[in-house]
């Protein structure tokens, strides 16, 4: 009975960093596994532990995440905005203070080299900051520096924790430790705050599709607040299992696995990623091959499949349309909240539709599946404006 | 009625020429929770080590194998239809099939009790 975590990273090598909360994991029960480098909590033990028990709390209740091995990526000085907008297809120039735009880095060809949430630090000042994924932060630190001029500073941020505060009643328990926060703060919007004398860094962002905020503060405080939160009663700790399965129930693509180099921003559904102003100037790598695949749509697609059965597929499944093999899954799991196994696949184009019944290859056997739109599960987002 | 283990994290109970197999607790509480189970058919024929049964949890896939070689008698059908129950009970009702032995001397090396709690003990 050998294990095989599928979102445990076999390409890592030599022994995993620590978190800075790695202890704090441990003295919890939670199993520690090797991902993008680091020991990751997969799961808690302990009667509300385990990955269906996590990913069910957080759509009812809220989870804290520790998702530390993320790099955080301070980018400042004259000419910031334009030296990164040769670089993200984003529109910075016109990003407000504390307004966060979910990103791509490109390659020349227009290839995915890592997806990012960019926030705009400073009104009327060239400053940003990055959360880049954990397993391609130094490949991007040091894709940055080699094209940003030397007016622009590049601060990869040591000694800081990264919390994510996920489900529907993230917004009332952090309103209650920081008053006054949770109502004003929009979907995507960021601000500051102090707590016991540590600056939190709030953003009201998260890769679950639940309402939440990721939280980036200095590791001297990060055990402190997260006891604090832990504290609420409302709130429980969630591995790296039940993210996984929230994301992809949300239809969010996880970069290495749905994402990577072979994959452009169109084919991959994330063309709002390409702003509006940065599509018609153009002026971002790989412009010519996304450019075409905006105006005449891409040869594949990243699709949602809700499998038949209970038996999951999972990455690498081939996806048949009758005889012919039309693409393969990118991410598969069981869905807890839908009770069924769910997959996304990267698809040819004719056979993409909402509707269309294609097949999974699974252990030599075929699975029935269905084109479905995404998200899987509906996004529960706060946005600006809406009522709490 | 003897019980032996195997460094697979199954278990196989013997009665005469006939056992039945599953996986220890130790597995189940590794795989987490499970979401799919499938055993073999009756009139299967296993081999010592071969692929018996498949079990999915959320996120991973894994094979369990056969601890000695024989010829199927049943699957158990209630935990492919409630496949958590091998997570609530995996030494007990949630057992994945039974077999007879082909070959009575193949059960030497696997491990008994204390020596299966040893090799625990050592993966801490």
């Amino acid at each position: 009975m050998p294990e095989t975590d599928a979102i445990v990273d076999a390409d890592s090598v030599g022994e995993p960093a620590e978190l800075p909360l790695d202890g704090w994991h441990r003295a919890r029960g939670a199993r520690m596994v090797p991902f993008a480098g680091y020991a990751m909590p997969l799961q808690y033990a302990g009667p509300h532990g385990g990955i269906i028990a996590e990913h069910d709390w957080t759509r009812t209740s809220a989870s804290l995440f520790d998702v530390s091995h993320m790099g955080q990526i301070l980018i400042e000085g004259e000419g910031a905005t334009a030296a990164l907008e040769r670089l993200l297809p984003a529109d910075l120039a016109a990003l407000k203070l504390g307004h966060i735009r979910y990103s791509l880095l490109l390659d020349e060809h227009g290839g995915i080299r890592d997806d990012l949430l960019v926030t705009k630090l400073t009104a009327g000042v060239d400053r940003f900051s990055l959360v880049v994924n954990g397993a391609t932060k130094a490949d991007d630190f040091d894709y940055l520096r080699a094209d940003l001029p030397r007016t622009v500073s590049l601060t990869m941020l040591q000694g800081v924790a990264l919390l994510a505060l996920q489900g529907p009643a993230a917004a009332a328990v952090l309103g209650d430790m920081i008053p006054g926060i949770s109502p004003k703060l929009g979907f995507m919007r960021s601000v500051m705050r102090d707590w016991r004398g540590y600056r939190l860094n709030i953003g009201r962002s998260g890769y679950t599709g639940e309402d939440g905020f990721e939280i980036s503060l200095s590791v001297a405080g990060a055990a402190a607040f997260a006891d604090a939160l832990l504290a609420d009663e409302r709130v429980r700790p969630a591995g790296l299992g039940a993210r996984d399965s929230l994301r992809l129930e949300a239809g969010l693509p996880l970069y290495g696995h749905d994402l990577d180099r072979t994959t452009d921003p169109v084919s991959a559904g994330l063309a709002f990623a390409i702003s509006k102003r940065r599509r018609a100037e153009g002026g971002y790598p790989g412009v010519a091959r996304i450019s075409q695949a905006l105006a005449e749509g891409p040869a594949r697609r990243l699709v949602g499949l809700l499998v038949e059965g209970r038996m999951p597929a999972r990455e690498g499944a081939p996806v048949f349309a009758g005889p012919v093999a039309v693409g393969r899954a990118t991410s598969g799991a069981f869905s807890p909240t839908l009770g069924r196994p769910i997959a996304l696949a990267n698809v040819e184009s004719a056979h993409c539709a909402p509707g269309t019944f294609l097949e999974l290859e699974v252990r030599g056997r075929r699975l029935a599946a269905e084109v479905v739109p995404l998200p899987f599960v509906p996004h529960r987002y706060h946005r600006a404006g809406a009522s709490a | 009625m003897t019980r032996y283990y195997t460094e697979d994290h199954e278990w196989i109970e013997v009665e005469g020429d006939v056992a039945t197999v599953g996986i220890t607790d130790h597995a189940q509480s590794q795989l987490g929770d499970l979401v799919f189970v499938e055993v073999p058919k009756p009139g299967t024929e296993l081999k010592k080590g071969g692929e018996a049964a498949v079990v999915e949890s959320v996120k991973a896939a894994s094979d369990v194998f056969s601890p000695v070689g024989g010829r199927v008698i049943e699957g158990n059908q209630t935990i492919e239809g409630d496949p958590a129950m091998v997570n609530s009970d995996p030494e007990g009702a949630g057992w994945f099939f039974r077999l007879t032995i082909a070959d009575p001397a193949e059960l030497d090396g696997l491990m008994d009790g204390a020596a299966y709690a040893e090799l625990l003990a050592g993966i801490g």
